[in-house]
């Protein structure tokens, strides 16, 4: 039809309600941006009660906090500032039009977010061992205090929905890793690498504060 | 062919216009055919409609629950059915109006359908993930509807602790489906942000676009800065219940009023995710069956984000009994007040807009002057609860139910169904009956007013709210309401009646029944499948009703230049029309 407005080709990836590619890119970073955004509120509830219950009993948080194995922490602090690294390289390897280089870096990620989660099963486990358990089921008594209880259920909400976001971040990459061997992301198009990719510097943000909070509290 | 200069930001952008085609042989219904092409649609004209359909179903159901409440409040004590179960008819009647019901009935059905026509888009920006919130939705709605086979559920909507950590019946359930339900809310909110940010066609800029959207995207702002804290709050409540916590629980060592803090940290704000997006089918209505021009556009655009910010920081108006320090009670009180001052600041607007207009009493606009009474009741009856010392009297009693259902329903329900009516010729390509429009609006009207104006007298003289027996004194208000809920029911049935009714012997609509100024109406009815044939430019603002009907036709740019940028301002110097 004479009247059609598109007069390019349209690329394999753009779908038909964008009129270009450009659009398209930006229009999927601001949903993910916002998408940030509901994740720091959700998070921000439970950081809320956090503040609350430290502010009321800050004694309780420096002596459970020493139950926390902080080279353990440390460890898995460099893990995941090591993974947002290669997660940047994988989207600047797409910009460079390097296409192997966006598996590989992909795979590393992986990887160390596979790491973290080992290391955290291993804390898990080794607190269970302990009687460390959430809320009602906590059976320590190593920790003289009566809301000893409370703090491993803010310890273990926290870090477990953390860990679940870890968790669906190696689903995403795995995802993405597939399509990248399948040779689908170049210049061109990388959209969903940058958007994971911001997603995971999320999650790796939260960690940051997660660790000081609570295995650093002296 | 004749073309118009157009300038956008120093491009020459060529502009033709156009006339869309009347009553085309294609539209978004009949393209495809078949459950499946239903089901996977990514249009979001049909995910309009699925909505419709689903919540069109839940309000009906929770209407019928709400006539069973008002039953038994026939005589004190029992009359039809037991204590138990009338807790669980009026928690899960709170439940699916508002988590079911009118959190996604004007953003999801009304909002979903308009706003990618409004901004001359083919569809949002994310169309599979609005699908997606739709199956989010129907999987959460199930769930809570699942409720009533496993146990029940009487704790009130608003699940207080330590009551809903420790009452049996299916609690955690319940917090878990509306966790997810809260998920498509988020769903929709970025899809729309992002649509009005990204979508809009060369033309319409900011100042042009309609206050429809406006009011979703302020809506969509609270959407999304409210419901996770909502949904984590939910996520607790339910790990209260799983692990014992101990975070809200009084008996573990939590504080239940921290709870309070988070649910009406969501609440409060949510109630305007109920209200807001009202507001804009109010505006829509009230310019295009007034023939004016809005009146104060920036005012109402910006009031709506006024509210969505101040939405924010009152929700300790809802705690002034729970032991909340009286230096909070009193800012939060002073708050509260400052939410009148946005909101009145759009009705004086909606009333100038009507002032000296040719105001046509169709059935859209008379559900709008039933908002304008209604909500003002509601809004106002707002402010005197906000008064700490009236609150303290009138706390948990009738009187707030009687607030909050004006609002709620004397504001929004009016108001989408003013939207349904409205709009119900683009989505359907029918026009409804007339006059039984006008006499069932009047009817829920009518019902509306006898059954929620006794309450305001029966709360303020002390008979308190979610109880199923009362002193003698209450039963003839309650009775008055019985009847008026009845009146009501009727109303909102003939409704139903007569839009399922147009379907199938209504005549048809043109393009244009209203003659409105804006963009969805514009193209044919139904709507096409992909809205605009070709990325349309908009010349005119959606309120111009001092230029003549004849200069509302579509611009077209044309790429031999540079594709005009979206969402910048289009001037055509020469209006030409182009035949095609
Ligand atoms: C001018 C604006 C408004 C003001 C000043 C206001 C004020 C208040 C106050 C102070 C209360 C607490 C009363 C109490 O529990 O003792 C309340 C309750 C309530 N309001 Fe509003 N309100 C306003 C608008 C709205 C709107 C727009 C809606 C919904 C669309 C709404 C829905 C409710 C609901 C549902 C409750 C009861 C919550 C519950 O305890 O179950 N309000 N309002
Ligand atoms: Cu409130």
């Amino acid at each position: 039809m004479a009247n059609k407005t598109s007069t390019h080709a349209h690329p394999k990836h753009l779908y038909h309600h964008f009129i270009d590619s450009e659009q398209q890119f930006s229009a999927a970073k601001m949903g993910m941006w916002i998408f940030l955004g509901t994740e720091i509120l959700m998070f921000g509830g439970l950081f809320a009660a956090y503040i609350i219950y430290r502010a009321w009993y800050p004694e309780l948080f420096t002596m459970a906090s020493h139950e926390l194995n902080t080279i353990w922490g440390a460890v898995n602090t460099v893990v995941l500032i090591g993974s947002s690294l290669t997660v940047a390289m994988a989207i600047k390897s797409a910009q460079l039009n390097q296409k192997r280089n966006i598996a590989i870096n992909l795979g590393i990620t992986i990887a160390l977010a596979c790491v973290f989660m080992v290391i955290k099963y291993f804390e898990y486990t080794h607190k269970f061992h302990l009687g460390i358990y959430p809320g009602e089921f906590y059976t320590f008594d190593g920790i003289e205090h009566p809301k000893a209880n409370i703090f491993f259920s803010l310890y273990y909400l926290m870090t477990g929905l953390h860990g679940i976001h870890v968790t669906i971040g190696i689903g995403l990459m795995s995802w993405l890793l597939w399509r990248s061997l399948k040779g689908d992301y170049d210049s061109e198009y990388y959209t969903p690498v940058e958007i994971t990719g911001l997603y995971w510097h999320l999650v790796d943000i939260i960690w940051i504060f997660l660790f000081p909070l609570f295995y650093l509290i002296d | 062919m004749a073309t118009a200069e157009a300038s956008s930001n120093m491009k020459k952008v060529q502009v033709r216009r156009y006339k869309p085609e009347e009553n085309a042989d294609t539209n978004y219904l009949n393209a495809e055919s078949g459950l499946r092409s239903w089901l996977l649609t990514k249009d979001h004209k049909r995910i309009g409609i699925l909505y419709l359909i689903a919540t069109t179903f839940f309000f009906f159901f929770g209407g019928l629950l709400a006539l069973g409440i008002r039953m038994e409040l026939w005589t004190p004590a029992a009359t039809f059915i037991e204590a138990d179960t009338y807790n669980q008819l009026f928690t899960l009647h709170g439940v699916i109006m508002i988590f079911l019901f009118l959190v996604p009935a004007v953003p999801a059905i009304l909002g979903n359908f308009f706003l990618p026509m409004q901004i001359g888009a083919k569809d949002v920006a994310f169309p599979k993930l609005n699908l997606a919130s739709w199956y989010i939705y129907m999987i959460g709605a199930i769930g809570t509807i699942f409720v009533i086979f496993a146990g029940g559920i009487d704790t009130g909507w608003t699940f207080y602790m330590p009551y809903s950590s420790t009452t049996g019946g299916a609690v955690t359930f319940m917090s878990f489906g509306v966790f997810i339900l809260g998920f498509s809310s988020i769903l929709t909110g970025i899809n729309f942000i992002t649509t009005i940010h990204k979508m809009r066609a060369p033309g319409i800029t900011w100042g042009k676009l309609p206050l429809f959207c406006w009011s979703l995207y302020a809506t969509s702002i609270i959407q999304i800065l409210a419901t996770p804290v909502l949904a984590i709050t939910l996520a607790l409540v339910g790990m209260e219940r799983l692990l014992g916590i101990g975070i809200f629980d009084p008996a573990l060592g939590g504080d239940p009023v921290l709870f309070q803090h988070f649910f009406w940290f969501y609440s409060h704000p949510a109630v305007y995710i109920m209200i807001v997006p009202g507001f804009g089918v109010v505006s829509e209505i009230v310019s295009t069956f007034s023939k004016k021009t809005i009146f104060g556009y920036w005012a109402i655009a910006m009031s709506s984000l006024a509210i969505a910010f101040i939405s924010f920081l009152v929700w300790g108006h809802h705690m002034f009994v729970s032991g909340q320090a009286s230096l909070a009670n009193m800012v939060f009180s002073f708050l509260t007040f400052l939410v009148g001052i946005p909101t009145g600041i759009k009705m004086f607007n909606w009333l100038a807009t009507m002032h000296k207009g040719s105001i046509s009493l169709k059935t859209p606009m008379l559900y709008i002057l039933g908002f304008f009474f209604l909500f003002t009741v509601g809004g106002l009856t707002g402010i005197a609860l906000a008064t700490i010392a009236i609150d303290i009297h009138l706390h948990d009693t009738y009187y707030v139910v009687a607030h909050f259902h004006f609002v709620m329903v004397g504001g929004m329900v009016m108001a989408y169904l003013g939207g349904l009516y409205y709009w119900w010729p683009k989505m359907s390509g029918r026009m409804y009956n007339e006059t039984l429009g006008k006499i069932s609006a009047l009817l829920v009207f009518l019902g509306f007013n006898v059954t929620f104006l006794p309450q305001f007298v029966m709360g303020a003289q002390g008979m308190p709210r979610r109880y199923f027996n009362y002193i003698d004194q209450f039963q003839g208000f309650h009775q008055v309401s019985t009847i008026g809920a009845f009146i009501l029911g009727i109303g909102f049935a003939m409704v139903f009646y007569n839009l399922v009714k147009s379907l199938f012997n209504g005549e048809k609509a043109s393009a244009n029944p209203w003659n409105s100024r804006a963009l969805e109406w514009q193209v044919a009815s139904p709507a096409p499948p992909h809205n605009f044939d070709h990325i349309p430019v908009l010349i005119h603002g959606p309120y111009d009703y001092h230029k003549p009907m004849a200069d509302f036709q579509l611009g077209l740019a044309q790429t031999n230049g540079h594709e005009p940028e979206m969402g910048t301002h289009i001037e055509a110097d020469k209006e030409v029309e182009m035949k095609d």
